[in-house]
């Protein structure tokens, strides 16, 4: 199954300024895992140090978000496309 | 990243990011900067980046506005299509720190994207103060400041 990975702007500087990338994957977490296999800077801009996709890192299949689907587990088929779209995020120091 | 960093503004431009923060008080204000980026364009630009207009946003933080903001995908995607359809790129955000400096905080570093330009201002009891601006290293360890430059729309 070939997917391809929709890159957002500020992301595409690790990715050889590209917007796009195909691969062959399953599930959305095996599409993840050859984008940052072959863009390894951008792995630490998506996923936290133990592994798991950052809070601001929104993730869709098709326009639907992986949250309500099954997650990285989240089945992919050929000509699906995988977005990831920024949130926002930010404040001043204390809790 | 190791090219020197600056980001030009319109004088207009930084008065209403003043004026969000100001309206928004107590509360944080949040929004993007629209503009152009030097590197993605053919012409030389006077700065890196250069911001050409502001789309102020709702801060979606409602349980915490005094000290945290929060834009939704949906939100950043309403601002990407305002930028696409007057020919801008969203180049970055600006919020404000109520009655804390202009500085990011830990909580900003571990929630930013790269590239983007962040600006913040201080708003020290409901009137603004310090404006800067800031971008994500590459590494992700610490903010590295732009050299705001504000352009005075008479000699723009």
């Amino acid at each position: 199954m070939t997917v391809r990975v929709m890159i957002p702007t500020p992301l595409r500087v690790y990715a050889g300024k590209r917007d796009s990338a195909e691969f062959r994957a399953g599930t959305v977490g095996e599409a993840l895992a050859q984008l940052t296999g072959e863009f390894d800077d951008l792995r630490r801009h998506l996923f936290t140090d133990e592994g798991n996709l950052r809070s601001f890192v929104n993730v869709y299949v098709n326009g639907e978000d992986i949250r309500y689907l099954s997650k990285e587990e989240t089945p992919t088929k050929d000509g699906d496309t995988i977005s990831i779209i920024p949130s926002i995020a930010g404040g001043s120091c204390c809790e | 990243m190791s090219e020197a960093l600056n980001l030009g503004i319109n004088e207009a431009l930084v008065g209403k990011i003043r004026q969000h923060g100001a309206e928004s008080y107590p509360n944080e204000c949040c929004g993007a900067l629209l503009g152009r980026d030097a590197n993605a364009e053919a012409i030389p630009a006077r700065a890196a980046r250069e911001v050409l207009e502001i789309f102020p946003l709702v801060n979606r933080r409602e349980d915490s506005p005094r000290n945290r903001f929060f834009v939704t995908a949906e939100d950043a995607h309403d601002a990407d299509k305002a930028a696409q359809a007057q020919g801008l790129d969203l180049i970055g955000w600006y919020h404000s720190h109520p009655d804390h400096p202009a500085k990011p905080s830990e909580y900003d570093r571990e929630h930013a994207w790269p590239w983007y330009s962040y600006i913040i201002v201080s708003v020290q009891n409901g009137n603004p103060r310090d404006m800067t601006s800031w971008r994500l290293q590459d590494d992700r360890s610490a903010f590295v400041a732009e050299e705001v430059e504000i352009r005075n729309p008479a000699k723009a």
